[in-house]
C-alpha cells in the first residue's frame, strides 16, 4: 500500500487539512482498523456461516410459502397477539415471503460488511474549471461564428427574428383565456331565495319548526336542490346552500345577523366554513359551539355564528328564516353575504 | 321473674304483625279498585324516586330541578335515564368535561325505576319499545345515506368516534346496543344535538341502527384497525414504525463492521 491509498499523513503536502497546490480541502481519514474476520479465521469462517445461515433461511421462506398458500385456508381468522384479528393465510404468505426477501438483502449486506475486502481509498479528480486556452478557443469561436452568421449587417433578418420571438408567447397568453369565464356573481349567490322551503339533507322533507326539540340539529337543503343538480348535473349548488337547522332556548340566543332571523330560537346558518370550505356540522349542543373537522376553527351559533377558535376569518353566515302557513320552515331571503371560503374579489 | 322476662325476639314479633295486620288492612281498604300494573308500577315510581334521592339528588336536586354541579332532569325522558345509567355515564365518576362511559351501578331493575320516576317528572323521550328497534325491514343503504348525514360528522364515517372541542369527544358506536343508540340519538346526550322523532322518524333511526350494526359485524382484515380513523393513524403508524426501521437498517448498513 502506498502513500496515497492510506493518505493519513499529508500525500499532497497538505497543512492544516489544505492542499497547498489547489486550495482543496483534503479531510484526513481515521487509521484502518482491520476487521476481527481479517485477523481470525474462526471470525471469518463464523460469518461465513451466518452469511450461508441467512440464505438458508430464506430458501427456507419460500418452500414454507408454498406450504401456507396451499394449506392455511383462505377464510381462516385467527387473533395474533399485537397485530389483532386478521387472515391467517394473509399473515403466513406475507410473513414467509418478506421474510424471504430481507434474508437474502440482509446476508448479502452482512457478507459485504465482514468478509469483502475492506479498504479505505480516495478516488482522484481533476480540477472542476478548463484551462485558459480553452476558454479563449470557445471564446473566439463563437465570435466568428456571429460575425459569419451576419447577425449584424443584416438588419432585417435580425429584426424580423426579434419580432417573431417577442410574439411568440402571446399563443401561451391567449390559452389563460381557457381558465374563465370568470365566476362573476356565482360565488355570492346561492340558490336560497324568499319562500324557498328547507328540507331535510338525504331524505328531502319539508321541516315544521315544532317539530325541531330544543337541542336539536338537522342537516337541510333548499326543496329545488334536487332540480337544480338535474339541470345542471353537478352538485356545485349542493356545495353552497347546504345548511344546518339548531334550535335553542331564545333565552340563549346573545345576537343574531339580523333581526328576527330566527323562528322560536330556530336558526340557521351555512354548513360551508368559511375558512376553507368543509362541511361544518359538529354542533354540541350545549355551548351551542359549531366545530370544523378540517382545522378546528369553531363558531358561536348562539352570538351570530362568529368565531371563536380557530383559523376561520369570517362568522358563519347566519340563513334568515320563519314559517308558512302551515308552519314548515321557509328560508326569508337568500344569504346576505357570500357562503363558504373567502375569494380574491370578495374584499 | 320467669314471666316477665320477654323474648329478645318478641319486640321484632310484634312490630311485625302489627305492620303486617295495617298493610294488610290498608290493602283491603284502599288497594281493591287500582289495577295491579298500576299499583306495580308506583312502587316502582316509588323505588326509583327512592334511588333518585340517595345517589342523584346530591347533584341534580331534591326535586331533580337541578343545581350548580348538574343539569334539571325534568322533561329529559326515560331515554335520557336509561341512555346515561346503563351505559355507567352517571353517576358521574368524577367531574370533567364529559362524562365517561363506565360499568352501570345499577341493575336492570332500578335503572328501570330510576327512568320511571324522572319519567312522572314531565314529558320526555320514552324508551323504545322492541317493535321500535327492530331492524328486520331496515334498508341499508339509506341508513348509511342518513349516518353519513347526520352521525359521520361526529362519529367518524366507521362509527369509530372522533374529537370535538375542548376536550369533549364523540365516542365510537363500535360497542353501543340498538337501544342506547335510539336512546343517545332522541335524548341527545351531552354535546350531541337531539335528533327527535320528529325530526329523523322511527324508520328512519332503524335504516341507520341497522347500518351501525353493519359497521359493527365487519371484521377487520388487516389486523390491528389503529383506532379505525383512516389515514390520520395509519399515517402517523407508519411514519414514525415504518421511517424508524428504515433509519435503523441505514445505520446497520453504514456502520463500520468490527
Amino acid at each position: 500500500m502506498n502513500e496515497l491509498e492510506h493518505p493519513t499523513g499529508d500525500p499532497y503536502g497538505a497543512k492544516d487539512g489544505k492542499d497547498l497546490v489547489s486550495g482543496i480541502t483534503v479531510f484526513p481519514m481515521e487509521p484502518h482498523v482491520p476487521r476481527k474476520a481479517d485477523i481470525d479465521p474462526k471470525a471469518a469462517i463464523r460469518a461465513e456461516r451466518q452469511v450461508a445461515t441467512m440464505f438458508g433461511l430464506s430458501s427456507l421462506m419460500v418452500i414454507l410459502f408454498v406450504v401456507a398458500f396451499i394449506l392455511v385456508p383462505a377464510d381462516l381468522l385467527i387473533d395474533a397477539p399485537i397485530i389483532g384479528v386478521v387472515n391467517a393465510n394473509h399473515l403466513a404468505i406475507g410473513f414467509t415471503f418478506g421474510m424471504a426477501i430481507l434474508l437474502i438483502g440482509l446476508g448479502a449486506i452482512h457478507w459485504a460488511k465482514k468478509l469483502m475486502p475492506d479498504e479505505e481509498v480516495i478516488q482522484e479528480r481533476h480540477a472542476l474549471t478548463s484551462s485558459n486556452e480553452e476558454r479563449a478557443a470557445v471564446q473566439s469561436s463563437l465570435q466568428r461564428g456571429a460575425a459569419e452568421s451576419g447577425f449584424r449587417e443584416r438588419k432585417i433578418i435580425r429584426r424580423s427574428l426579434l419580432g417573431a420571438l417577442a410574439l411568440f408567447p402571446v399563443p401561451l397568453i391567449v390559452l389563460l383565456r381557457d381558465l374563465g369565464p370568470l365566476p362573476g356573481t356565482r360565488l355570492r349567490e346561492t340558490i336560497w331565495d324568499e319562500g324557498i322551503h328547507l328540507v331535510t339533507d338525504a331524505t328531502y322533507k319539508k321541516i315544521k319548526a315544532s317539530d325541531i326539540p330544543i337541542g336539536g340539529l338537522i342537516n337541510a337543503v333548499p326543496e329545488n336542490l334536487l332540480e337544480v343538480e338535474h339541470e345542471e348535473h353537478n352538485l356545485n349548488q349542493r356545495g353552497k346552500a347546504s345548511i344546518i337547522i339548531v334550535r335553542m332556548d331564545p333565552a340563549d340566543i346573545v345576537s343574531q345577523q339580523g333581526e328576527a332571523w330566527d323562528y322560536q330560537g330556530v336558526l340557521a346558518f351555512s354548513k360551508i366554513c368559511t375558512h376553507l370550505g368543509c362541511p361544518t356540522s359538529l354542533y354540541q349542543q350545549r355551548t351551542h359551539h359549531l366545530l370544523c373537522p378540517c382545522h378546528q376553527s369553531t363558531f358561536d351559533l348562539a352570538d351570530s355564528g362568529n368565531v371563536v377558535f380557530g383559523p376561520a376569518a369570517r362568522r358563519m353566515p347566519q340563513l334568515a328564516i320563519t314559517v308558512d302557513a302551515e308552519g314548515y320552515l321557509v328560508a326569508q331571503s337568500g344569504f346576505n353575504e357570500p357562503v363558504g371560503p373567502s375569494f380574491w374579489e370578495r374584499g | 321473674m320467669a314471666i316477665n322476662k320477654r323474648h329478645p325476639l318478641a319486640l321484632f314479633a310484634i312490630l311485625f304483625v302489627a305492620l303486617g295486620t295495617t298493610g294488610v288492612a290498608y290493602a283491603t281498604v284502599s288497594g281493591s279498585t287500582t289495577p295491579k300494573v298500576a299499583a306495580k308500577s308506583e312502587t316502582q315510581v316509588e323505588q326509583g324516586k327512592q334511588l333518585f334521592l340517595e345517589g342523584c339528588s346530591s347533584c341534580h336536586g331534591l326535586a331533580a330541578q337541578g343545581a350548580s354541579d348538574g343539569p334539571s332532569l325534568i322533561g329529559v325522558g326515560a331515554a335520557s335515564v336509561d341512555f346515561q345509567v346503563a351505559t355507567g355515564r352517571m353517576p358521574l365518576a368524577a367531574p370533567g368535561v364529559q362524562a365517561m362511559p363506565n360499568m352501570s351501578s345499577y341493575t336492570d331493575e332500578e335503572t328501570a325505576a330510576l327512568a320511571a320516576y324522572i319519567a312522572t317528572l314531565g314529558a320526555g323521550p320514552a324508551i323504545p319499545t322492541e317493535e321500535m328497534l327492530d331492524t328486520t325491514n331496515a334498508e341499508l343503504a339509506l341508513g348509511g345515506e342518513l349516518f353519513r348525514t347526520n352521525c359521520a360528522q361526529c362519529h367518524g364515517a366507521s362509527g369509530s368516534g372522533g374529537a370535538l372541542s375542548e376536550g369533549r369527544y364523540a365516542p365510537s358506536l363500535m360497542d353501543s346496543s340498538a337501544k342506547h343508540l335510539y336512546e343517545a340519538m332522541v335524548s341527545g346526550p351531552q354535546a350531541m344535538p337531539v335528533f327527535a322523532d320528529s325530526t329523523i322518524s322511527v324508520e328512519e333511526k332503524q335504516h341507520i341502527i341497522a347500518y351501525v350494526a353493519e359497521l359493527q359485524s365487519e371484521k377487520s382484515f388487516g389486523g390491528h384497525s389503529l383506532g379505525r380513523l383512516g389515514p390520520v393513524s395509519e399515517g402517523l403508524f407508519i411514519f414514525v414504525a415504518g421511517l424508524g426501521v428504515l433509519v435503523i437498517a441505514a445505520v446497520w448498513i453504514g456502520a463500520k463492521a468490527k
